[in-house]
C-alpha cells in the first residue's frame, strides 16, 4: 500500500471553509402537498438573515446523513428567514421531511446564477414553471409582484401531475384574484371537482397572454418539459436569447470543485443552475451528455 | 535560472539537504513489480537499474545495468495522490442538543503550519498536472484550502525524460519532454561511458538556495548541450501522438460519432483511467455518524465519471451508458476543459493507455473520431 504521508493533524482546521454548514433553525414547518414541504429557517446564534438572488441555491446538510442542492423559495426582499420547499423523494430530502420546528439544518451558500431579472425590465415576463419547478421560481416572483409597475404583463404557467400536487396554493389564490398578474394552471389528470386546465404546461403557451417579441421567459421543471416550453416560446416568436432556464445535476460540492455537476463545458453550480436557453440547447437535445 | 551539475554519487547529498530543512521526501521506488510514488529516506530507496516497459494494457518492469536513478517513464502513481489525497477527511461535527456545532478547540482560520513534502523525480508532464490542479484547486470562485496548504509546502524537483515511455505522448501536448517551469528544480540524468551525472537547472529562489548546500558545479556548454541533446532523443521515441488541431471542435462537432458506440462496448466502466490519470480531479463526499448518532464526520473521496452514481438525480443517472460515460471522460479532457480551465485537462502521460485493462488508447480514439468525421462536420470545424 502506498502511504500518503501523516497530514491528518492540518486536516480539521483547514478544512473548514468552505465546505463547512453553518446550522440553521427550522422555526416553521409547512406542508404543501403530500410530499412536499417548505421550511423556514433563521441562522443560529446570529440574526444577520440570509440574502440571496432570485434562482439561487443552497447546500442542504442533514445530520449526518447527508447534503444537497435545495433552490432557495422565498422572497428575496425579506431576508430575514431563509426558506426552502422541498419534495421528499430520497435519502436526504426524506431525512428532511421528518425534521420539525427547533430541529436544525445545516446550509452553505447561497451559489449559482440568478433568474435574468434585470433583462426583464420593462418588458413582458412568463414565468413557466412544472412540479417542484415552481420552487426555484417563486422568489422572481415575489421580486416581480413587489416591483409590479417595473415590469410589463406578467403571467405564470403552471403545471402539476394532478391538483393535490399544487404548490403554495393559497399564494396562487392572491395572484391570480390580481388583475395585473396572469396565473393559469393546468394539471395533467383531472379528479373531480377540478374545473382548470387538463394537458401539459406547453399547450398554454400559443394562447397566453403576452407580446412574444418583447417578453422574457424564466422556465423550470423537468428537463423535458423545459425543452418542449422553450420550443413552443420560440415557434411563438420569443427570442431564443430571452428563455431561461434552470438545470438541475448531481452536486457534491455546488462550488465548482468536485466535477459532478459538469454539463458540457459549464458547471451548473457555479456557471448556472440558471442559463440562457441558448448557451445550452444543442447539448440539451443530445443524448446523455 | 542558473545551470549546474552534480554527480551521480552526490545525489544523495540533495536528498539529504531537502531533509535538513524539513522535508518529507516522495520519490520513485519499487514496489508490487511497479515503480510507484511514495515516501523515500535515501538514494538507494530510487528505482536503480529499473526501467518500465509499456504499452496499451501492460506493464513490467526490467532490469537495466547503468546504474540509472530515473531509467523509466511514469508509473501507476501520480502526485495528485499527496496533494489531493484519495481519502480526506473534511470536518467533523458534534450533536448538542437540537443542534449540532465543531468540536470544540477548532479554530475557524487556516493553520499557520505548512506540511513540507518535497517531490523528487516529477516528470515534465506531471509538473504540467500540477500546474492544472492548481487552476482548477486555487484559481476558481472557491479554493480547497488543503491542497492549498500542501501546495504551498511543496518543493518539486523535476526530473527530465531523456527516454520515452511506450505510452507517452507528452510531445504532442506541448509538455515535456524536458519541463520549462513549475519546478524549484530540474535534474536531466546523463549517462555516458566516462561519466554518470545529472544537470540541475535551478527555477526558484528556493531551489537556487538549496544547492547552497548541495556539492554542484557551475555546468559548461557542452554539458547543457548533452542534456539538450538527450532529451531531444525521448522526443523523438514518443510511443504515441495526439494530433491537437482544433481538436476541441472536432469532439464538440461529433458527439453523436458511431465510434462512441464502439467504445462503449469494450470500455467496462472500470474507472482505472480516471485513478491514475494526474489531472482528474473529481470526487464525492461520504456524510457518516457514529454507532450513536452524536458525531458526524464528512470524508471526500476521489469519485470518477465512469460510475454510474457519479451523474445520478432523482430518476436514474444522467449518464447510464458506458458510451456516454468514455464520451464525457474524453471530451472533458481534451475539448471541454479548455473552456473550463483554458488548458488542456490532458499532459499525454500515457497512464490511462497503460493501465486500462482493455488497451483503450485515447490517442487512438481521437484519431479514429477525426478521421471518421463526417464530411460536412469537417468543413465546418
Ligand atoms: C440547483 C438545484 C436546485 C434544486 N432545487 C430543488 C428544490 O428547490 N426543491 C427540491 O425538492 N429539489 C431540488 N433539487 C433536487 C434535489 O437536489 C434532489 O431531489 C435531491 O438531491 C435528492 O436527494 P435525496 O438524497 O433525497 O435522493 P436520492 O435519490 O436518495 O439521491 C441520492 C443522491 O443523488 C443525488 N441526487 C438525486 N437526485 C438529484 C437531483 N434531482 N438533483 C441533483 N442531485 C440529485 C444527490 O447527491 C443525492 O444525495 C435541486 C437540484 C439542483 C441541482
Ligand atoms: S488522459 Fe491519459 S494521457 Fe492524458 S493526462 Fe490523463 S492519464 Fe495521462
Ligand atoms: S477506458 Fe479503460 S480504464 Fe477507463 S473505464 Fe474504460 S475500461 Fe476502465
Ligand atoms: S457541484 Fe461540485 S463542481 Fe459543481
Amino acid at each position: 500500500m502506498e502511504t500518503a504521508p501523516d497530514l491528518q493533524s492540518i486536516s480539521a482546521e483547514a478544512a473548514l471553509s468552505p465546505m463547512l454548514p453553518r446550522p440553521f433553525v427550522i422555526k416553521r414547518v409547512r406542508r404543501e402537498t403530500e410530499d412536499t414541504f417548505t421550511l423556514e429557517l433563521e441562522p443560529t446564534g446570529r440574526d444577520d438573515g440570509f440574502s440571496f438572488t432570485p434562482g439561487q441555491f443552497n447546500m442542504v446538510y442533514v445530520f449526518g446523513v447527508g447534503e444537497i442542492p435545495i433552490s432557495i423559495s422565498g422572497d428575496p426582499a425579506r431576508p430575514t428567514t431563509l426558506i426552502h420547499t422541498t419534495r421528499a423523494v430520497g435519502t436526504v430530502t426524506k431525512a428532511m421531511d421528518k425534521l420539525r420546528r427547533g430541529d436544525t439544518l445545516g446550509i452553505r451558500g447561497p451559489y449559482g446564477s440568478p433568474w435574468p431579472l434585470d433583462k426583464a425590465v420593462g418588458r413582458d415576463v412568463v414565468f413557466v414553471a412544472g412540479g417542484i419547478g415552481l420552487a426555484p421560481l417563486r422568489p422572481a416572483l415575489y421580486h416581480v409582484v413587489s416591483n409590479r409597475e417595473r415590469f410589463g404583463k406578467v403571467v405564470l404557467l403552471y403545471g402539476t401531475r394532478s391538483p393535490a400536487d399544487i404548490l403554495f396554493r393559497e399564494e396562487l389564490e392572491t395572484w391570480r384574484a390580481r388583475f395585473d398578474l396572469d396565473v393559469y394552471v393546468t394539471v395533467d389528470r383531472a379528479m373531480s371537482g377540478w374545473r382548470g386546465n387538463v394537458g401539459v404546461v406547453t399547450t398554454m403557451i400559443p394562447k397566453a397572454p403576452f407580446d412574444p417579441r418583447n417578453a422574457v421567459a424564466m422556465v423550470c421543471g423537468p428537463e423535458i418539459m423545459m425543452r418542449f416550453t422553450a420550443a413552443e416560446m420560440i415557434k411563438r416568436g420569443v427570442d431564443i436569447r430571452d428563455v431561461s432556464v434552470s438545470l438541475e445535476r448531481n452536486m457534491k460540492c455546488g462550488i465548482g470543485l468536485c466535477g459532478h455537476c459538469q454539463f458540457g463545458p459549464v458547471f451548473v453550480c457555479k456557471d448556472g443552475p440558471v442559463f440562457p436557453y441558448a448557451q445550452v440547447r444543442d447539448m440539451l437535445v443530445k443524448w446523455e451528455i | 535560472m542558473k545551470t549546474f551539475t552534480l554527480e551521480r554519487s552526490d545525489v544523495g547529498a540533495l536528498l539529504d539537504a531537502l531533509k535538513r530543512r524539513g522535508y518529507t521526501l516522495l520519490g520513485p521506488t519499487v514496489r508490487d513489480s511497479a515503480i510507484v510514488i511514495d515516501e523515500i529516506s535515501r538514494v538507494e530507496d530510487l528505482p536503480v537499474n529499473w526501467t518500465d516497459v509499456q504499452s496499451g494494457a501492460s506493464y513490467r518492469l526490467k532490469r537495466r545495468e547503468d546504474n540509472a536513478f530515473f531509467g523509466f517513464a511514469v508509473g501507476p502513481t501520480s502526485w495528485k495522490r499527496f496533494l489531493y489525497p484519495p481519502i480526506q477527511h473534511l470536518f467533523a461535527m458534534l450533536r448538542a442538543g437540537k443542534s449540532f456545532a465543531l468540536p470544540a478547540g477548532t479554530k475557524e482560520s487556516t493553520p499557520s503550519r505548512d506540511p513540507k513534502m518535497a517531490f523528487i523525480g516529477v516528470r515534465p508532464c506531471d509538473v504540467h498536472a500540477l500546474a492544472i490542479h492548481d487552476r482548477v484547486l486555487l484559481a476558481g470562485p472557491f479554493v480547497d484550502p488543503l491542497y492549498q496548504l500542501r501546495r504551498n509546502g511543496c518543493f518539486v524537483v523535476a526530473v527530465n525524460c531523456t527516454q520515452a515511455g511506450g505510452t507517452c505522448f507528452c510531445a504532442s501536448m506541448n509538455t515535456g519532454p524536458r519541463a520549462t517551469e513549475g519546478f524549484d528544480l530540474a535534474l536531466t540524468e546523463l549517462i555516458t561511458h566516462k561519466r554518470h551525472y545529472f544537470l540541475v537547472e535551478t527555477g526558484s529562489d528556493r531551489g537556487e538556495a538549496l544547492l547552497k548546500s548541495v556539492p554542484v558545479s557551475e555546468a559548461g556548454a557542452d554539458e547543457m548541450k548533452e542534456a539538450r541533446a538527450a532529451c531531444e532523443q525521448a522526443q523523438r521515441q514518443m510511443g504515441r501522438s495526439l494530433d491537437t488541431k482544433q481538436l476541441r471542435e472536432v469532439l464538440y462537432q461529433n458527439a453523436e460519432h458511431p465510434r462512441w458506440d464502439a467504445i462503449g462496448a469494450r470500455c467496462l466502466t472500470c474507472a482505472n483511467c480516471t485513478m491514475v490519470c494526474p489531472t482528474c480531479f473529481c470526487a464525492t463526499v461520504e456524510d457518516v455518524t457514529d454507532l450513536g448518532g452524536s458525531r458526524a464526520d464528512r470524508i471526500r473521496k476521489w469519485d470518477s465519471c465512469f460510475t454510474l452514481d457519479f451523474s445520478y438525480i432523482h430518476g436514474g443517472s444522467v449518464r447510464a451508458s458506458a458510451k456516454a460515460r468514455y464520451r464525457q471522460w474524453m471530451t472533458h479532457k481534451l475539448a471541454s476543459w479548455v473552456d473550463q480551465f483554458g488548458t488542456s485537462g490532458c499532459v499525454g502521460c500515457g497512464r490511462c493507455i497503460t493501465w486500462c485493462p482493455v488497451g483503450i488508447d485515447i490517442t487512438e480514439e481521437a484519431r479514429a473520431i477525426r478521421e471518421g468525421q463526417p464530411t460536412e462536420a469537417r468543413t465546418h470545424a
